[in-house]
């Protein structure tokens, strides 16, 4: 495990998110994702896992809805809030197995959150947002291919996730490749972006417990297969597979423990003002 | 629990009405068509669930299908229904039926192709054109007006058209 780089160690796994460790039956109401039997009540490490991938796919997903209105172009406003929708209909599932899923979106802290740290990134110009969905969808299509092999407590929802995610990487290589084998200016700023979020890529292997325990995922081999996946698209793109150090200390990544980086608290700031401000609002 | 006849004729009864609900953003076909509804079961006298799949985790549109299959078994005298969201087996396009992809077709949407079980990548075969017809046509995005649907143009007659991209 990274020792985090923020001033803050208290945060001990776990202590900041009290909602993870009484599951809560989902609630019954029309169009409620439901939460399934086989998670639900189980043991905390499952449902550790469950907030763990639940996160991630909700922060990405807030993330992604941040560009409506302000993308390259037309086709590509539409194909990142498309993805986006993928990620909140994850997100939805996965949080509703852990508790409420409104009130684990709007009401936790930030140390309760458990999403990697790369996702809580910034959007960047179009090349980070492209390098960080290169990144990520990545990680979550090898993931999910092994969760929906495997027989255990996310076997369904991974099953039916992982095809979609399989349209999100063809995405995000077909833009990296673009980008990267583009003009100068391009080829400078996807450089840029890979090179900037790599440090963030190395807490993506870290074990996440009740993934390791029900489903038996083999990080070393799930980072083999990124490695490899990523070095050939970056160098299909001309791009250099950055060099820097991206585990130990100068890692970047405790967002798994609940230790978020600077931008993340203003995201959640904007996420959850109206919920805060309105309790109980719908429309 | 063992059906009498009559509640296996209520079971498929109902199954049709289910059925028969439009999807809400492709009001040309019918959620049978689409093949989300996975089953109905007569629970008790005048109690009924029906199991519901989603085309896509994060389609908004399970809700208004929930809404409307609660509403139309509610007008055909049935007081409790609940619908039930599952996701194994995951849907794929392949569970189209074959009156539901002539529909797409029929309306400008190019069906999708089957047997794409393998994922997005690997597929060649052509997407014909809803319009004229040509085979000769190009990806314009992945992603179009609705999660489930890619966008293209037919390089014959020039026209944009939506494609319903295997899943």
């Amino acid at each position: 495990m990274t020792a985090p780089t923020g001033t803050d160690r208290t945060a001990a796994p776990g202590t900041a998110a009290p909602v993870a460790a009484a599951p809560v039956t989902a609630a019954t109401g029309t169009g409620r994702p439901e939460a399934t039997s086989a998670t639900t009540g189980t043991d905390p490490a499952t449902t550790a896992a469950a907030l763990a991938l639940g996160d991630d796919a909700l922060v990405l997903s807030h993330r992604l809805g941040e560009w409506a209105g302000h993308a390259p172009v037309l086709e590509e406003e539409v194909a990142l809030a498309n993805i986006a929708l993928d990620l909140l209909g994850q997100a939805r599932i996965l949080l509703s197995q852990v508790g409420d899923e409104d009130e684990l979106a709007y009401l936790r802290e930030e140390r309760a959150f458990r999403n990697l740290q790369l996702v809580e990134q910034p959007n960047g110009d179009f090349a980070h947002t492209i390098a960080r969905q290169l990144y990520f969808s990545t990680y979550q299509a090898f993931l999910y291919a092994e969760l929906a092999r495997t027989e255990g407590p996310f076997t369904a929802l991974a099953a039916k996730a992982v095809k979609e995610v399989d349209y999100h990487r063809d995405h995000a290589e077909q833009w990296t490749l673009r980008l990267g084998d583009g003009t100068a200016e391009s080829h400078t700023r996807m450089q840029r972006a890979v090179d900037a979020l790599w440090r963030y890529t190395g807490e993506m292997f870290q074990p996440v417990d009740g993934l390791t325990t029900t489903h038996g995922i083999n990080w070393p081999a799930l980072q083999g297969s990124w490695d490899q996946s990523i070095g050939e698209t970056l160098r299909g793109a001309t791009l250099t597979l950055p060099e820097t150090p991206r585990s130990g200390a100068w890692a970047a990544g405790a967002g798994r423990q609940g230790l978020h980086t600077e931008p993340f608290g203003r995201m959640l700031a904007e996420m959850q003002h109206l919920h805060r401000s309105h309790p109980g609002a719908t429309w | 629990m063992v059906m009498t006849p009559l509640e296996t004729r209520l079971e498929e009864r109902l199954t049709e009405l289910a059925g028969s609900v439009p999807d809400p953003e492709l009001p040309m076909i019918t959620l049978a068509e689409l093949g989300v509804v996975r089953g109905v079961r007569v629970l008790g006298p005048g109690s009924v669930e029906v199991e519901l799949t989603p085309t896509y985790t994060g389609c908004p549109a399970v809700e208004t299908m929930t809404a409307d299959i609660e509403k139309v078994l509610h007008d055909h005298g049935m007081p409790e229904v609940s619908v039930r969201r599952v996701l194994s087996p995951a849907w794929s396009t392949d569970d189209i039926t074959d009156e539901g992809r002539r529909k797409l077709a029929e309306s400008g949407i190019a069906p999708p192709r089957a047997g794409a079980g393998q994922g997005p990548v690997p597929l060649t075969l052509a997407v014909r054109c809803p319009h004229c017809g040509s085979t000769d046509t190009e990806l314009l995005s992945r992603f179009s007006s609705t999660a489930c649907k890619a966008l293209r143009r037919c390089v014959t007659c020039r026209e944009p058209f939506d494609h319903f991209k295997e899943l």
